[in-house]
Order: structure tokens, then sequence, then C-alpha cells
């Protein structure tokens, strides 16, 4: 299995390395279109927000392997002061500075699993992960079994 | 800067080249407004056929620009989203307002010779 990747994120130039090394491997790891898109564009997001709101942090790109489907983990994390509204951050109109409102409820909507974790000791990670099942019958089964 | 902006008549062709920045975006911007007063350019087009990914930044950008064109006197036209990327864009729920958009260049063209003549004819 593939290396995960690590992008430090310093400045809004590294925006644009994340969000290609995130389609690289959305690409290498056999996500049909448009996920590697999806992806990048989630990727942007999250790696902006660590610019915007802080100044620095890292994503790092990790694959996925489970029996019947694979996928790709973004972990974004920063050591600034957290979101003081994690519930809030996540709604559509919340727009905190330089109105970011739309970026994290907008990422979400564009991975499979997000997740917000923040204090003001530790800072804020960003886990989201995209998923594609081996077998699309299976992807079927499990969205029955889900709603069930 | 990695957008290649070409006059054409009374219009402005943009050409981006490559995924850009947010600066670089943002220096896009700048440029477009300078030159379409230097120019006296009555419209804007901006091809995004090299963006892989448009987020809620380049989107907000994209109508900044086409407002700032306005009040600087020019209508703008979006071409070139890519298929896989104006997926991303629903999905996202980008607010897309006020921007106007084209398959591609000829099409733009004609879009903007209809909305220049018809402000032409609102002056007159």
């Amino acid at each position: 299995m593939e290396d995960e990747v690590r992008i430090s994120i310093n400045s809004d130039a590294d925006l644009v390395a994340a969000r290609a090394e995130g389609r690289a491997m959305a690409e290498r790891l056999g996500f049909p279109r448009p996920d590697p898109t999806l992806i990048a564009t989630a990727i942007s997001e999250v790696a902006r927000n660590i610019v915007v709101h802080v100044g620095r942090g890292e994503i790092v790109l990790r694959p996925l392997e489970e029996a019947d489907r694979y996928g790709l983990v973004v972990i974004a994390s920063d050591n600034g002061p957290g979101i003081r509204d994690i519930e809030a951050a996540l709604r559509d109109e919340y727009s905190g500075r330089g109105g970011l409102g739309l970026g994290l409820p907008g990422a979400r909507r564009l991975m499979d699993d997000f997740d917000v974790a923040s204090d003001a000791d530790t800072g804020t990670t960003v886990t989201m992960r995209k998923w594609r099942y081996r077998d699309e019958l299976a992807r079927l089964r499990e969205e029955r079994r889900r709603r069930a | 800067m990695s957008v290649a902006i070409l006059r054409q008549g009374a219009y402005l062709i943009a050409s981006i080249q490559s995924d850009l920045s947010d600066t670089e975006v943002i220096q896009l911007r700048h440029e477009l407004s300078e030159l379409v007063g230097r120019y006296r350019s009555r419209g804007i087009v901006i091809d995004v056929a090299a963006l892989e990914v448009i987020d809620s930044f380049v989107a907000r950008s994209m109508r900044s620009i086409v407002l700032t064109a306005k009040l600087r006197g020019a209508e703008t036209v979006i071409v070139g989203i890519q298929p896989d990327v104006a997926i991303a864009m629903v999905q996202f729920r980008l607010n897309l307002e006020p921007l106007r958009v084209a398959l591609d260049l000829d099409a733009a063209i004609t879009l903007l010779d209809r909305l220049t003549r018809r402000d032409a004819e609102d002056g007159g």
C-alpha cells in the first residue's frame, strides 16, 4: 500500500500543492471521476481555513484499505486558537473571519465522513474521508442497511 | 502570472493557464479592473478550463471580478468550467449569482455582443 503524503501549509501558495497531491493520490488509488476533483476541492477548503485563521499547519493524506472498500483520509491540523463553536462553523450561514462560512460545510458535502476536533490548547484537526466500494452492489446494500 | 490576457476589439480575454494561488486570483481581479479602464473594454471573457478546482474562494473571487468589472462598465462571461468541476460546484452548493457562463469562447463572444448591444440601446 502506498505511503502517506504530508504537505506543510504556510501560505496560500501551498494550497496549490495540496490540491494537486490530493487529486494525484485519489487517481492513483483508483477513484473514478469526479471523485478526485471533489477531494481536491475539499482539501482546498480545509487548507485555506488553516492559512486564513492560523497561518500554518499541516495536511496529511493517507490511503485507506478495508475488505469491501478503499478510501482516502485527509487530516488537516493546526495549533491555532481553536474553533469556538464547531456546530456553528459547520452551518451554512456561519461566516468566520474572512467570510469563509461556506468552506467547511461545503467540504463536508463533498466527502463521506467529516469530523472536526478543536480546543484552545491543542488547536483544530479536521479529519475527512472519501470511500469507494469495490463492488457497487455492496455499496447499495450498505446504503440500505444504513437506512433500515 | 499564469493568466494570459489578450485584447480583442472591445473585449478582454483572460486565459488562465494553470491552477492559481489565491494571491494570483486577487491579482487577476486588479489587473482586469485596470485593463478595462485603460482599453475602455466593454466585455471580459475568463477562460477557466485550466482550473481543476473551483472552491468557495475562487467562486467568490469570480463574483467579485464580475461586480468590479460591471462598475467599470464591462460585462463578464466565464467559459470552460470542466465537467467534474461543475459537479463539485453543485455538490458544494456554491452560490454562482451573478456569474454568466458559456460553454466556449465563441458562445461567450456571442453572449457579450448581445449584452453590450442591449446596454448601448438602454443608454440611447
